[in-house]
Order: structure tokens, then C-alpha cells, then sequence
């Protein structure tokens, strides 16, 4: 009887159609180009939402040209009702957090570099991989479908709390239809996340290429394997939740809605749900959700400057029990998001205690980080700047989970401002960051072509001030009082810090308008960019053994045989390189620093 | 009418012609240049067996979900009221356990007819057939216990033991769906001579897991609600 131990890992040959190719491709490498194309999409619409937001927030009145044409009950003549910019939050939340964070540094690069990264020609269930990108392309339209309803969006957030999220249309516009397709749209990504993550584990623990044992994976594949056995928990949990939403909304049923609630003057008919309930089964997934964007950054830095310090890091295994320590407390620290949901006192010290114990594992990779490149010659390209510019946010947002771990002091910002720039720069901005150095730095791999380098440098300055201008005052105005989902402060005591709102939205304009430089370089890069070599920054790992780009089969049809981890810099060879590539027998003579 | 096909031959796996190629990673890894690679592949899972174990974590996690939503709704309120529950749910669990047994059976004459101990393919098949029966009948006999509770006035949304009843008990027939998939799958590579140990393995856990998450909702159920 034959064993698939036996028989060759690929299961599918070349394709031979233009959709087998390109459209329902069951190639790793089509699948995560089809990932980050998504991502960037939903980036593009998301930021979009952020300057609408911003533009209303620094001056209320103003009629945005456009808007009224995309919901005119939204925006009647221009100006949006403080419901619509409700709505429009959410829907920048949703798609930021799912379909770009989550999706383009796991599901893109992960797909694309996983496979190869072990020396597989692909992942073992490729049907299952195709049906997990087109699963999570399904669940983005079904989201983006709540714009063209009659009462559009959701206005509850991307938390959707109850009971706000559980009771229907009369809890404002969206919350009805729209805040329907928000948990459909939602249970369906878990699905598209649960199959990806299946294929991710499976990789890295069955396709390993001989040579490859688990302490010479890069540092890259630790990272995406974490964030799958988190997605994989994780998601697992909110597609229950997103399925006793819908039913509170469908079906009548009272999970999250409780007895005695008026609405309008009418007695909600619910009774008994409760609304802490919804909390819990979110924050489960809510919490893990914010290291499965960041994580993957962490592996992608790690990996960026290893190759340009041209010297390993002081120690890797710290990085990787470091990560593997994130991922487990990412679980016991979620009751922190609901210190000012009236919960027991006690349980806020409980939950407390291990978020501020978190601070370790991430002050560890951020003191390795550092300690790493003090002293070492960094090759300054732009995958490099903006590898150091995650360290930069990751640490400026970082700072200020230390005040919100603490309940006392949350009770104080949680509804303010300050939590906006926390989560931004941590989360939010440091992911991207890490999707920009991962796409300076495989650029070259993915298409064949190289990114203009100048352009590049442009981009990553003006973004990195551009985003130190957006998200730092938003801490001063948290601790100013300035409250949170407001969609104006045209009275009283907040009045004053209109012009720092003035002055984010001009910032973001220019920021996001800084972006079209990065779509510029993609774009020209991808058909004009000079040629790329095989291996353009002298990596060790084994995506820089194969041509640019690599053939559908990656490694030809040879599986190549793994000697060393992918640490192999600053050494001096017989060839004369300063590095080892992972496939190479070739022993090192002597450290160059060493020596 | 029965039918026969030869047996197919044992595959005795040849010696590399290259490095790595067997090409599951894992253990093999540690096995060295020229070692026996039949003995190798014995520490070196299959991806499936892998797999099949990811996914059930996966589904436990759901379900310990949706477990701890029953905990934390039943303290919430005080409109908690017990149900019976429908008589057809002791055939039902006794039919799925029932199909762990002719899964088990089907294994074994799998493993005969793999390797010529028995050629006849027909009696792998009748048991694989007769698991697949089984397991229709479970869901044919969750869906007369929802026709029980409807015809006693017990809707989904009449109270949250209803609620919970359909819920959980929709949940897991859509994953016995699944894994009655698995099995007309296995049956039809069974058929065409393309069935991989490893293929029946996997879909012969996840079928057995099926049976014991059965068990722990009904026994929740029974306490709970």
C-alpha cells in the first residue's frame, strides 16, 4: 500500500491554463502574491476611511467632495453624520486588522516563503491552500458588500460589542443588515485563517527538507509556525462568537442581549443574554489577534537584519522563546481589554499581573535587537531602515502598554486617545513597517526586479515622520481627556485640542500621500526594475539558492540538502564570502570578527 | 456483484537517487546518508497524520468555546429551564459508536486487500459502505430529535437551552458531514486503487473523534441543559 511518506511531497504538476496559473492556482507562491494584492487593496480602502475620519475630526463641517454620491444618507451634502463616521471606523478597523495585518505579513509572505524556506516544493495540501485565499477574498467582498446596503456599515466598532452589535436595526444604521454581513463576513475569514493555518503547521513540521531540522529553520518560518498555532486557536474561538451574533440577530435567540433592555421606548424582546459573554469570547481571539499581526514583523525584522548586520544575532534562541512566550500570554492577558467592563475587581488584578509580565519576552527581542546592532556594520538599504523603524514603533507603542496594564491608570485612558496611539504604533504601524521591509527585501525574489533603492529611502523617511506626526499626539491628547470615538469636539473642554486634530489630519494626508511613492516603485519596479540576481543581499536561507523568480516547482525538481542554520554570517570561507548558505557543506575557517 | 481487481504490488521504495528524497522532513532528518529508508519513514508522519491532529485541536477549541458560552449564559440569568432530551439522541449515539467499530473493521480488511492477504475489494468497501450508512443515520437521527423538540413547543430561540441544544448539535452534524466526505472520498480511492494509508488513517481519527465529541456534548447536554 503506498504511504504518502513515500511518494512525492508535490501533488500538483505545472500549470497548463491561464486560471489554473493565475486565478485558482495551486501554487504557494501565486497564492501569496494573491494574498498581499488583497492586502494591498484593503489597505488602500482603509486608508481612504482613516483620511475621511481625519478630515471630519480636524474640521467638522466640511463637505467632502464624493461622499455624499457613496451614502447620501451618511453624508448629506458632504458632511458626514457623526453615525456615518461610526460606521466608517469600523469599517477601516475590520479591513486593517483582517485583511491587511493579519493577512499580508502571515498569509502573503508566509505562503510565499514558508515552503521554501524549508526546502519544500509546496505546502502538502495545496486545494485547501487555494480555497483558503479565495475563503478570505469571499469574506472581504461579503464585508465591503456592507457599503451598498440601504443602512450601510456597522457603527458598533471592530469589537462590535453587545449589546449594541445583538439587537438589530434599531440600535442605529448598520446595525441591522450591516452588522450581519460584519459576522458573516468574519466567520467566513476564520475559516479561510483556519485552513492556512492547518497548511502552515504542516509545513514546518512534514516538509522539511533533509538537513532542515527545527533548530535550523530560519528565524522567519518560527514566526509564521507561531502565528498559525495562535490563528489556529485564535480564529477557532471567534467563529463560534461570530455564529451566536448572527443568531441573536437572525434567529431571536438571547446570548448577548440582556433581559429588561429599552430601546426607543420598546422592551427589547431578549432576555437573560449576557453581554460580558460577547467580551470574553472577542477578547480570547482579540488578544492573540494583535501578536498574530505582530509576530510575523518580528521574524521578518529579525531575518532583515541578520542578513544586513552580516552577523547573527547575540542569541536567536532568546528571540524564539521569546516569541513562543508572547504567543502563550497573548491568552492569559485578554481580560485587560474589558478593565472598565465592570468586571470583578479581582480579575482585573489577574489579568493585570501577566500583561504586565508580557513586557518581558518584548523587552527581550527589543534589547537582542539592539545589542545585536550595536557595533555592527548594517547595510543601510531600505528593507533595513524600515526594519528599524518597526523597532522604533514597536518600542514608542510598547511604552505605553506599561500605563494601560495597569487598571488604575486604564480606568483613566481607556476611552481616550492615548489607547488609539497605543494600539496604532504598536500594532498598527509596526506591522506595516515589517510589510515594508518584507517587501523591499523579497521584492527582488517574488518578481525578478529591484525595488529604486532612492525612492525607497524617500518612502521610508517621510513615512517614518509622517507616522511619529500622527500617532504621538494622540497620547497627549488621551492624556488631555480627549475621549475616543467622538465623531466631533466642537464643545466644551476639547474644543482647545482641535488644531492637534488639525494637525494629524494634515499629517496623515501627507503620509498617506507619501504612499503613493511605495505604489509607484511597486508598480514601475515590477516591470521596468533592473534584473534581480539570485541572491541580492547574500542571505544564507534557501529562497536565495533559486533563481528570481523562482520556477513553479521552486527548487526545480532537486530537493536541496540543509548543512547549517541561517546564521551563517561574519564568517570568513575559503571562497573568500563573509556568509554560508544554508545548502552549502562548506565549513567556516573562522569568525571575522573573531579572529 | 462482487467485484475483483489484482491486489496491487507492494511498492518496495528504492534507495534515494538523490539527496532528500523522501522529502518528509521531521525525523528523517536525523537519519543519516544510506540508512534504511523504510525504517526511516516509520519516524517521518505523513503530513495528513499531522494534519488530522491540528484540525481536531482546532475543533476542540470551537467547541470549548461554545462550552464556555453555556457556562457563562447559564450563571447569567435566571430564565435557565431544563429539557428532556429526545429519546432519539441513545439510538443516535449508539449508531455513531457503532461506525467507530465497522470504521475499525474497514481498516483491517483495507489493510488485507493492500496487501494481497485478500483479493477481494469488496468486503473493504461493504465495511467503509456500511460506516458511510451509519453515519447518515446519526444525522438522519439529529434531525428527528430536532422534529422531537419542535413538536414540544421548543424552538431555537424559545430559551437558551434550545438555543444551545440546535446550536451545538447543528455544529457537530455539520462536522460529521465532513467527515462522512472523508469517508465517500476513501471509499472512491478505495475504488480506483489510489487509497493511501495515510489518507484512511486520517479520515478514520477525525471519524473517531467525531464519536467522542459526541459523547462529551451529549453528556454536557444531558447535565446542562
Amino acid at each position: 500500500m503506498p504511504d504518502a511518506s513515500a511518494a512525492p511531497a508535490v501533488v500538483h504538476g505545472p500549470p497548463t491554463t491561464f486560471l489554473s496559473k493565475h486565478v485558482f492556482s495551486l501554487d504557494h507562491k501565486v497564492i501569496g502574491l494573491q494574498y498581499y494584492t488583497l492586502a494591498l487593496f484593503a489597505v488602500v480602502i482603509g486608508m481612504v476611511l482613516s483620511w475621511l475620519m481625519r478630515i471630519h475630526l480636524g474640521w467638522t463641517n466640511a463637505a467632502i467632495p464624493g461622499l455624499q454620491a457613496l451614502s447620501p444618507n451618511g453624508a448629506p451634502g458632504g458632511v458626514m453624520t457623526p453615525e456615518y463616521y461610526l460606521q466608517l471606523m469600523t469599517m477601516h478597523a475590520t479591513i486593517m486588522v483582517f485583511f491587511v495585518l493579519t493577512t499580508a505579513p502571515f498569509a502573503a509572505f508566509g505562503n510565499y516563503f514558508l515552503p521554501i524556506q524549508v526546502g519544500a516544493e509546496d505546502m502538502p495540501f495545496p486545494h485547501f491552500n487555494m480555497m483558503s485565499f479565495w475563503t478570505t477574498f469571499t469574506a472581504f467582498l461579503i464585508l465591503v458588500t456592507a457599503f451598498f446596503v440601504p443602512d450601510g456599515p456597522p457603527l458598533a466598532g471592530w469589537t462590535s460589542y453587545a449589546p449594541l452589535s445583538a439587537i438589530g436595526k434599531d440600535a442605529g444604521p448598520g446595525q441591522g443588515t450591516g452588522q450581519v454581513i460584519w459576522a458573516a463576513a468574519l466567520g467566513v475569514f476564520c475559516i479561510g485563517q483556519l485552513l492556512g493555518s492547518l497548511n502552515f503547521i504542516s509545513t514546518v513540521l512534514d516538509m522539511r527538507t533533509k538537513g532542515m531540522t527545527l533548530s535550523r529553520l530560519p528565524v522567519t518560518c518560527w514566526a509564521w509556525f507561531i502565528t498559525s498555532c495562535m490563528g489556529l486557536t485564535a480564529f477557532a474561538v471567534l467563529m463560534p462568537a461570530t455564529i451566536l451574533l448572527i443568531l441573536d440577530h437572525v434567529a431571536g435567540t438571547s446570548f448577548f442581549v440582556p433581559s429588561g433592555l429599552v430601546l426607543n421606548d420598546q422592551l427589547v424582546p431578549h432576555s437573560g443574554g449576557s453581554t460580558l459573554l460577547w467580551q470574553h469570547l472577542f477578547w480570547f481571539f482579540g488578544h492573540p489577534e494583535v501578536y498574530i499581526a505582530i509576530v510575523p514583523g518580528m521574524g521578518i525584522v529579525t531575518h532583515v537584519l541578520t542578513t544586513n548586520m552580516r552577523r547573527p544575532m547575540l542569541s536567536m534562541k532568546a528571540i524564539l522563546y521569546s516569541m513562543w512566550a508572547l504567543a502563550f500570554l497573548s491568552y492569559m492577558v485578554y481580560g485587560h481589554h474589558m478593565f472598565v467592563s465592570g468586571m470583578n475587581p479581582f480579575s482585573s488584578l489577574v489579568f493585570s499581573f501577566p500583561t504586565l509580565m508580557i513586557t518581558i519576552p518584548s523587552t527581550v527581542v527589543v534589547l537582542i535587537w539592539i545589542g545585536s546592532l550595536y557595533g555592527s556594520k548594517l547595510r543601510i538599504n531600505t528593507a533595513s531602515l524600515f526594519a528599524l523603524g518597526f523597532i522604533s514603533m514597536f518600542v514608542s507603542g510598547g511604552v505605553s502598554g506599561f500605563f494601560l496594564a495597569q487598571p488604575s491608570i486604564d480606568i483613566m485612558l481607556h476611552a481616550t486617545y492615548f489607547v488609539v496611539g497605543h494600539f496604532h504604533m504598536v500594532m498598527g504601524v509596526a506591522a506595516m513597517f515589517g510589510i515594508f521591509s518584507g517587501t523591499y527585501f523579497w521584492f527582488p525574489k517574488m518578481t525578478g526586479h529591484m525595488m529604486n533603492e532612492t525612492i525607497g529611502k524617500i518612502h521610508f523617511w517621510l513615512t517614518f515622520i509622517g507616522t511619529y506626526c500622527i500617532f504621538m499626539p494622540f497620547h497627549y491628547l488621551g492624556w488631555a481627556g480627549n475621549v475616543r470615538r467622538y465623531a466631533a469636539f466642537t464643545d466644551d473642554f476639547l474644543k482647545p485640542l482641535i488644531p492637534v486634530h488639525q494637525f494629524i489630519t494634515i499629517a496623515a494626508l501627507f503620509t498617506g500621500a507619501v504612499q503613493l511613492l511605495f505604489l509607484y516603485n511597486l508598480i514601475y519596479s515590477r516591470f521596468r526594475g533592473p534584473a534581480a540576481p539570485a541572491n541580492p543581499w547574500e542571505g544564507t536561507s534557501l529562497e536565495w539558492i533559486m533563481p528570481s523568480p523562482p520556477p513553479w516547482n521552486n527548487f526545480g525538481g532537486k530537493d536541496p540538502v540543509v548543512y547549517h542554520d541561517a546564521d551563517q554570517y561574519g564568517v570568513k570561507t575559503a571562497s573568500g564570502a563573509d556568509y554560508i548558505m544554508q545548502n552549502s557543506p562548506e565549513q567556516a575557517l573562522a569568525t571575522s570578527e573573531g579572529d | 456483484m462482487a467485484t475483483t481487481v489484482p491486489p496491487p504490488k507492494i511498492e518496495i521504495l528504492p534507495a534515494p537517487d538523490r539527496p532528500g528524497n523522501g522529502h518528509v522532513g521531521g525525523g528523517q532528518n536525523l537519519i543519516p546518508d544510506g540508512a534504511n529508508l523504510r525504517v526511516a519513514q516509520q519516524y517521518s508522519p505523513p503530513a495528513s497524520s499531522s494534519a488530522i491532529w491540528v484540525g481536531i485541536a482546532a475543533i476542540c477549541m470551537s467547541f470549548a468555546a461554545f462550552t464556555s458560552a453555556l457556562i457563562v449564559r447559564q450563571g447569567a440569568s435566571n430564565d435557565w429551564r431544563h429539557i428532556t432530551l429526545p429519546s432519539v439522541l441513545f439510538l443516535s449515539t449508539l449508531l455513531l459508536l457503532a461506525s467507530s467499530v465497522t470504521l475499525e473493521v474497514a481498516r483491517r480488511r483495507v489493510a488485507s486487500y493492500m496487501l494481497g492477504t485478500d483479493s477481494h475489494i469488496a468486503s473493504p468497501r461493504l465495511w467503509l459502505s456500511l460506516t458511510l450508512g451509519l453515519g447518515l443515520l446519526f444525522v438522519a437521527g439529529q434531525y428527528m430529535a430536532w422534529l422531537q423538540l419542535r413538536s414540544q413547543g421548543l424552538y431555537l430561540a424559545t430559551n437558551p437551552n434550545s438555543s444551545f441544544f440546535y446550536v451545538f448539535t447543528a455544529v457537530h452534524a455539520l462536522h460529521v458531514l465532513g467527515g462522512l466526505a472523508g469517508l465517500l472520498r476513501a471509499i472512491r480511492k478505495l475504488g480506483n486503487a489510489t487509497l493511501r494509508r495515510s489518507t484512511l488513517d486520517a479520515t478514520a481519527i477525525y471519524w473517531h473523534f467525531m464519536g467522542v465529541l459526541w459523547i462529551y456534548l451529549f453528556l454536557l447536554l444531558w447535565l446542562k441543559i
